[in-house]
């Protein structure tokens, strides 16, 4: 299958941590697909990158879960753009997933970060 | 929906033209920013896909698009359609059918009241008993049903009843009807319940009752349509008057599967109803009565069985007949009581008919084997020509699920629409087949319920065949990837190589299996045409039996022979009567009535012979000729000495035709009549007795002049007139000599070609999906060669351009073609000569393995490979050289 060729410096997103980096970037306030995107590449100084065919599956799956809601707005150049917020219940749902997120990666790093196993 | 989606595009749209601007903000071209912002999006019908699946209730959407897809595909290909639903129909459909029968005939109980609770009490084997029979199955006589009442222990309720039939006219042509002798508490222990009226119960069976019936719903439907003022009214039996009280529930048709009845009288009645004194309730040789019972708590049938028969010998002691052959007496105490299972009643057409309608249901599930292995065939064939769609569709950015979902939804609406018509058309086959076994005295009703299971296992093995090989190609397609498979599909698919050694084997299979039904068809045929062929030995062509019954005109004993040769000389008096003659037993009429005779007084050269009684004119209106001596004639009367006229075959016993005139033979005692010694006076050539399957036995023809003359006369009369023009005559004259003489006719031609109504009946339908399987397997055959052909295009121009000819080329196909049909041959033949045993018992004149039937058989796949082949070989012969290469 034809995939779109990849920037070797990029990392993909960890699979299910996307869903936590949308609902963390609308935090800052309401956002257009595009403009996630964007906020995730320069928040990761570049380095993640975000594919489309995985972010607006996953807008749509927040969007249902009642996590995020949509509306139609207007941009600046008068272009009609779909427009995601936070909504109480994707509050709290941020704050359960950022724990977990924290306790995992601590989890991890103590893992990681411990000296190999001596045999003796 | 539709507004989600468009949102979606426009979404992405924004998307797309945010990224856009962002880019030529930095400095790029706007053509290089439009282009590179697009690759970055992706594809986007595959993001819109994935984002579908998200929201959640698509797939009630998606299965009405795959459904609508379904169907526009079947109307864009409707050879394929059409053949796919009529080889799943006729396969779903003769299954059904035959299963529905077989049900109605072998597997359900009688639908009364708990009806595993029910035993029959019957003789184990009536071997040797004598008398007179009047049922075709095992029976008792009314005193021994009385002492099994007195004497059992184990039956909380017990009956006894019988069929007979009646005439319901008051005079002139006989309208026969089917009743039922019942003792009183038949109703009671079955538990059916009256619809009008009441039932008959236990008092209304009593020594000089007063004459009732009860009569079925079918026949208060049909003759009274359904009045409830019917209870009180008149019935007219045998031009006695009968009191109706009652009507049975539906559904109840009586104790014998497969013949309905349309009136009930108690058999206390029987005395009045024969008034000409052969008062069978006393007497111990009319074998007329079935036992039904209903166990008590507690016993089973097996302890029930052995009590009744620890209780036989002093049953059969007390009940011996008074006048019993003293040969036979120690076979009547040696006879022994048993019960059965009663759940399913009795019947002669489960008998007769079980055998035959396994097979038939065996063959019709070959059939169905057939139709499901040209559905896989036709399927595979489709999934390969798909090949390139799926691959395209994938590329394009349909999800592997979406794909195989959509197969499904075809495969399982192609299933769906095969067995709805296979449901169907099996409705009207069982319908037509019950239909099948009438004839011109009885009908054959049976409760024909649509079986469920049936179609549920019918449609399940369609759906399954649609499954395994409408899917799993499909399976394989995905797998392989969008991009491999466009490259490959142009002609020749790297897949297809095992979908056509798939296809070959269901070819040879189909093959196989069509050698097997081929054999059985060719069998039954031939065995049809050599019982059609037997010579019966007379011209039954133009004969009319005419029954005619005046007992109601009680012509005393003295003078009924001159009444009875006045009806015969009305008779022959009419117009186009050529002759006509007293007739006792109807040739080839399927009942028979023996007795043992001995030359002179040598008992020990005794032999079993049957009998006919018949007046003078019998053998030149039955066409049999006259081999030595003479007919009777006048001077054979009561007084003179007993004459008869006997068959070649029993001539030969005592010594030849010539020693056989004049000489005396005696034949044993019967319950009714002493020993009797009989003259010789002439020999007639053999002629068929009771039907065209017999061994010849020896015949004896005694004189009706002699015979003491009954009520009751058969005349047998040739014409060539139209037989309701004769008929017509003889009614009309028989009620100008008294309207209450009855009649009844039978044409002796209907009855011969309704004796072989089974062999007829397997002929034509082992002919059918003999024919069904033939045509299926030509399509499959077709199929598969015609694809090899365009398959091989690239090879075959390439042989054409080195210098093969047609010929050379028309070899190559029909080698391919005939390498598949001897495999399958051979592997059916191997089957078919084991399939053909199991008919060997309903085969006549032909054995099972039969070698010339089995070449027919080959010969006959043989012209089927030829015509499948014909097409693409003369394509393949057409092919160019030059354009088959230029094609790749």
């Amino acid at each position: 299958m034809v995939r779109p060729a990849r920037y070797q410096n990029r990392i993909e997103i960890l699979q299910g941590t996307l869903d936590l980096l949308i609902l963390q970037t609308l935090r800052w306030g309401p956002q257009h697909g595009y403009g996630i995107a964007q906020a995730l590449q320069a928040g990761s100084g570049d380095v993640l990158q975000v594919d489309t065919g995985s972010l607006y599956p996953a807008l749509h799956r927040l969007e249902k879960q009642k996590w995020i809601a949509a509306t139609w707005k207007l941009s600046s150049n008068k272009q009609r753009t779909r427009v995601y917020r936070l909504t109480a219940a994707g509050r709290r749902q941020l704050e359960t997933a950022r724990s977990r997120w924290e306790r995992l990666v601590d989890a991890m790093s103590g893992i990681l970060a411990k000296p190999q196993g001596s045999e003796s | 929906m539709r507004h989600k989606d468009d949102d979606l595009r426009e979404e992405l749209r924004s998307h797309l033209e945010m990224a856009e601007a962002d880019r030529v903000a930095r400095g790029q071209s706007p053509s290089d920013a439009a282009a590179d912002a697009r690759r970055e999006l992706g594809n986007l019908s595959q993001i819109q896909e994935a984002a579908r699946d998200q929201w959640g209730g698509r797939w009630l959407v998606h299965a009405a698009q795959d459904l609508r897809y379904a169907i526009r595909l079947f109307r864009r290909s409707p050879g394929f359609t059409f053949v796919a639903m009529l080889s799943l129909a006729l396969g779903i459909g003769a299954n059904s059918a035959l299963f529905r029968v077989v049900d109605a005939l072998r597997l359900q109980t009688l639908p009364v009241s708990d009806p595993d609770g029910l035993a029959q009490v019957r003789l184990a084997d009536m071997d040797g008993a004598r008398g007179n029979f009047h049922l075709g199955h095992p029976s008792v006589t009314y005193p021994i049903w009385q002492a099994i009442q007195a004497r059992q222990q184990s039956f909380a309720g017990l009956f006894a009843w019988s069929a007979d039939t009646f005439n319901l006219s008051a005079g002139g042509e006989m309208r026969l009807a089917h009743g039922l002798w019942v003792t009183g508490d038949l109703f009671n222990v079955l538990g059916v319940r009256p619809a009008a009226g009441r039932l008959l119960m236990p008092d209304d069976d009593r020594p000089g009752c007063a004459p009732r019936a009860v009569l079925s719903y079918p026949f208060w439907q049909q003759a009274y349509t359904g009045n409830p003022a019917v209870v009180g009214q008149t019935l007219t039996l045998d031009g006695h008057p009968v009191e109706i009280v009652g009507v049975t529930a539906p559904g109840f048709a009586g104790l014998d599967v497969g013949k309905s009845f349309d009136f009930a009288i108690p058999v206390c009645m029987e005395g009045a109803l024969n008034s000409d004194g052969s008062g069978r309730l006393a007497s111990g040789t009319d074998w007329w009565l079935n036992v039904f019972g209903r166990l008590k708590a507690g016993w089973r049938i097996d302890a029930a069985s052995a009590h009744l028969s620890a209780i036989s010998p002093e049953l059969f002691r007390s009940t011996l007949p008074p006048k019993y052959p003293a040969v036979s007496v120690p076979k009547y105490l040696g006879f022994r009581l048993i019960a059965v299972p009663g759940a399913s009643g009795v019947s002669q057409l489960r008998e007769a008919y079980a055998a035959p309608l396994w097979l038939l249901l065996g063959i019709a599930g070959l059939v169905l084997l057939i139709a499901c292995a040209n559905l896989a065939n036709l399927l595979l064939a489709r999934a390969t020509a798909r090949q390139r769609e799926i691959a395209v569709r994938l590329g394009l950015g349909a999800s592997r699920g979406r794909i195989l979902r959509q197969l499904l939804t075809e495969s399982v609406a192609l299933a769906a629409l095969g067995g709805a018509a296979g449901g169907l058309l099996a409705t009207v086959l069982s319908r037509a087949f019950v239909g099948l076994l009438d004839t011109q005295t009885s009908t054959t009703t049976l409760p024909l319920g649509t079986d469920w299971r049936v179609l549920a296992f019918t449609s399940g093995l369609s759906l399954l065949t649609c499954l395994l090989f409408g899917l799993a190609p499909a399976v394989n397609a995905t797998r392989i990837g969008a991009s491999a498979l466009m490259r490959a599909t142009t002609r020749g698919a790297t897949a297809s190589r095992d979908a056509a050694g798939v296809r070959r084997t269901l070819v040879v299979a189909q093959v196989a299996l069509s050698m097997v039904l081929l054999f059985g068809s060719l069998l039954f045929a031939r065995s049809l045409h050599n019982l059609i062929a037997v010579d019966p030995g007379f011209n039954a062509d133009g004969v009319i039996a005419a029954g005619i019954d005046f007992r109601r005109l009680e012509v005393p004993a003295d003078r009924r022979a001159a009444f009875r040769q006045d009806l015969l000389e009305r008779v022959r008096g009419l117009a186009g009567v050529q002759s006509a003659a007293v007739v006792g037993v109807l040739p080839a009429s399927g009942s028979s009535s023996g007795n043992v005779f001995w030359p002179g007084t040598d008992r020990t050269r005794g032999f079993g012979t049957n009998r006919n009684v018949v007046g003078a004119g019998y053998f030149s209106t039955m066409g049999i000729p006259m081999v030595a001596g003479r007919d009777f004639d006048a001077t054979d009367t009561p007084g003179s000495t007993p004459a008869a006229i006997v068959s070649e075959t029993f001539a030969a016993k005592i010594g030849g035709t010539r020693a056989a005139i004049g000489s005396r033979v005696t034949r044993e005692a019967t319950p009714g009549r002493p020993e009797e010694s009989f003259t010789i006076v002439g020999v007639v050539k053999n002629s068929t007795y009771a039907d065209l399957k017999e061994t010849v036995r020896p015949v004896l023809y005694m004189a009706d002049s002699q015979a003491r003359p009954a009520g009751y006369v058969r005349i047998a009369i040739r014409s060539a007139l139209p037989a309701a023009t004769v008929t017509g005559a003889i009614t009309r004259t028989l009620t100008q000599i008294d309207p209450r003489i009855a009649v009844g006719y039978r044409i002796l031609a209907t009855d011969i070609r309704e004796s072989l109504l089974l062999e007829r009946m397997l002929a034509t339908l082992s002919g059918s999906f003999g024919v069904l399987a033939g045509v299926l397997t030509l399509v499959g055959l077709y199929g598969l060669i015609a694809y090899t052909v365009t398959r091989r295009t690239n090879e075959i121009g390439l042989r054409m351009a080195l210098g093969a000819g047609r010929r050379a080329i028309a070899g190559l196909v029909l080698r391919e073609t005939g390498t598949l049909v001897a495999i399958g041959a051979a592997i059916g033949t191997i089957l078919a000569l084991a399939a053909a045993q199991t008919a060997g018992t309903l085969l006549f004149g032909v054995r099972p393995s039969d070698p010339l039937t089995l070449a027919g058989a080959v010969a006959v796949l043989a012209a089927i490979a030829l015509a499948a082949s014909y097409a693409p070989a003369r394509r393949a012969t057409r092919i160019e050289p030059v354009e088959a290469l230029r094609a790749d």
